[in-house]
């Protein structure tokens, strides 16, 4: 999941500084789970922005946001009031928002969130930052426990010696993720893979902007065997 | 060949130190300190921005501490350079004759002084060793031909008073197969805890150097027992130190560095120490002095 939150009120103001009238879009998967973007807080954005003076000419949460063709049809319900305001404001993530700035060409988009990690809900209202996308997925051999995210440092031969009682060095809030490690793979009898040479990480993978697209790697594939 | 390759290889205890670069372009007190060395230690260790501190670089260091006559050993963390600048930096090391290297992950951006900077770590230590390895063999990582190539006697760190003690040995094997041939260890005070880290790693085929680092005050011991990760300072050593009043700390301190060293030496629980002063260079002949070295 995409972890978000709302931005400070101040920030959001400031965007809609010149706009009186204004559309609201939330999102019903991730940012309705964090409880930054799913109706109850959109229609607390609309009451704080009502209070401000500005008028909110509709709202909409959309299922998900980051479907391009999706989104496109559901936010043509509120046509003619995106048509009539001088802003929308997205209390989606990032990636919501900017699915809506392709759909609404002419219109000036804000975002309400400050999309953070990609994580999973610990318990409700409280998550935690789990896979940094990093490209090449290391949970294979590690346990099922991520060196590239929860390791401060992202490393993938084992433990550094800074770790003090379990305990991160960067901070005694944060479980070390290779004492983590180790305990997980000697659990499963596979305290070995900590002995492996792990070849040099090829960040490349990482690099910016991917692209994916499964049809044409298919027939790259389906070609490249023919 | 470098001397502490040397010495370590023939079998003799091997004493190495560690200088840290100042902040600053002014190196005369380094120089200062560096210049009685010559001759009683075999290496001299150049941290490498150590605890995430912005410095005059080791590699700047080595290569001044060389022209005085002290055999340096360049530090290479991998927190602040991609592999890009390791290999760059080594190649460097290279051409002023730099023969030793310890390869470092680093200590986190955030325990520095600039805790906005953006840490790097494309590389953890085992990457550095297997990068100079690959250099050595007048290769860059990609496998292009080098025009020359560096020499390194290489080394890396482990922390014996690490729990659980089977992380910390497991990656130890690790770096000896990536290539490392010395270990400098965190600093040590119990000696049954060293007595037990000999015993666990007696097998493996690397030369082990106890770090040694001497107090300075009570209060010293105890901040690193409770906030250093891997440092164990007995309380009795702690007692004695206090025992001897304020004005006698530091010499204290010194010969509590020294008995330490004779005790190892007699029963040849390390191959070496590594003296780290901490600021307190000047300090270290008076340490040998009390070792007997
Ligand atoms: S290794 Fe970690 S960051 Fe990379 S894909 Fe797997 S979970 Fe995500
Ligand atoms: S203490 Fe553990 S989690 Fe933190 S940087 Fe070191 S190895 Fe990574």
């Amino acid at each position: 999941m995409i972890i978000s939150e709302n931005k400070p009120m101040s920030e959001i103001l400031g965007f809609l500084k010149n706009a009186e009238k204004v559309v609201l879009v939330g999102c019903n998967q991730c940012a309705a789970t964090c409880k930054s973007g799913g109706t109850e807080e959109v229609l607390k954005m609309k009451e704080a922005l009502e209070s401000e003076g500005k008028t909110v000419l509709g709202y909409t949460i959309l299922d998900p946001a980051c479907n391009l063709l999706k989104s496109k049809k559901d936010l043509k319900a509120l046509k003619t009031e995106i048509a009539d305001a001088d802003a929308v404001l997205s209390l989606a993530c990032g990636d919501g928002t900017q699915t809506i700035v392709k759909n609404l060409k002419k219109k000036a988009v804000y975002p309400a969130n400050n999309t953070m990690f990609i994580g999973e809900t610990k318990r409700v209202g409280e998550f935690e930052e789990a896979c940094k996308a990093c490209g090449q997925c290391e949970l294979g051999w590690t346990g099922g426990i991520c060196p590239v995210t929860v390791c401060a440092k992202g490393l993938i031969n084992g433990a550094c010696g800074g770790a003090k009682n379990g305990k991160c060095e960067i901070s005694q809030e944060n479980d070390c993720a290779w004492v983590m490690i180790y305990e997980r793979l000697k659990e499963i009898d596979q305290l070995d893979n900590l002995l492996e040479m792990r070849p040099m990480k090829d960040y490349s993978k990482q690099n910016n902007p991917r692209y994916l697209n499964i049809k044409q790697k298919q027939q790259q594939k389906a070609s490249a065997k023919a | 060949m470098s001397l502490l390759r040397e010495t370590l290889e023939s079998g003799k205890f091997a004493v190495t130190t560690e200088m840290a670069p100042p902040k600053g372009t002014d190196l005369s007190h380094l120089v200062e300190c560096a210049k009685p060395l010559v001759g009683r230690v075999h290496a001299a260790n150049v941290t490498d921005f150590q605890s995430a501190v912005m410095r005059t670089t080791s590699l700047a260091t080595c290569k001044i501490l060389k022209d005085v006559g002290l055999e340096p050993v360049l530090q290479m963390t991998g927190r602040d350079r991609n592999r890009i600048a390791i290999q760059g930096e080594m190649l460097s090391a290279g051409v002023f004759g730099i023969k030793n290297m310890l390869a470092l992950t680093g200590d986190h951006t955030v325990v520095g002084d600039h805790p906005q900077a953006k840490g790097v770590f494309d590389l953890d230590c085992i990457g550095i060793l297997q990068t100079a390895e690959t250099l050595m063999d007048g290769k860059d990582l990609v496998g292009n031909e080098l025009k020359g190539s560096p020499e390194f006697y290489l080394g890396a760190s482990v922390t014996p008073e690490y729990a659980p003690i089977e992380i910390q040995l497991m990656k130890m094997q690790k770096k000896i197969n990536a290539g490392a041939k010395f270990f400098q260890t965190q600093a040590v005070y119990d000696i049954e805890h060293m007595r037990e880290f000999r015993k666990l790693t007696r097998h493996m085929n690397c030369k082990v150097l106890a770090g040694i680092v001497p107090l300075k005050s009570p209060g010293m011991a105890k901040f690193m027992t409770a906030n250093v990760p891997g440092i164990f300072v007995p309380d009795n050593q702690i007692e004695r130190l206090r025992a001897v009043g304020k004005e006698n700390w530091v010499s204290e301190g010194i010969k509590m560095a020294g008995e330490f060293i004779r005790q190892l030496r007699e029963e040849d629980l390390c191959d070496g120490v590594h003296i780290m002063a901490i600021g307190a260079e000047e300090n270290v002949p008076a340490i040998l002095d009390e070792a007997g070295l």
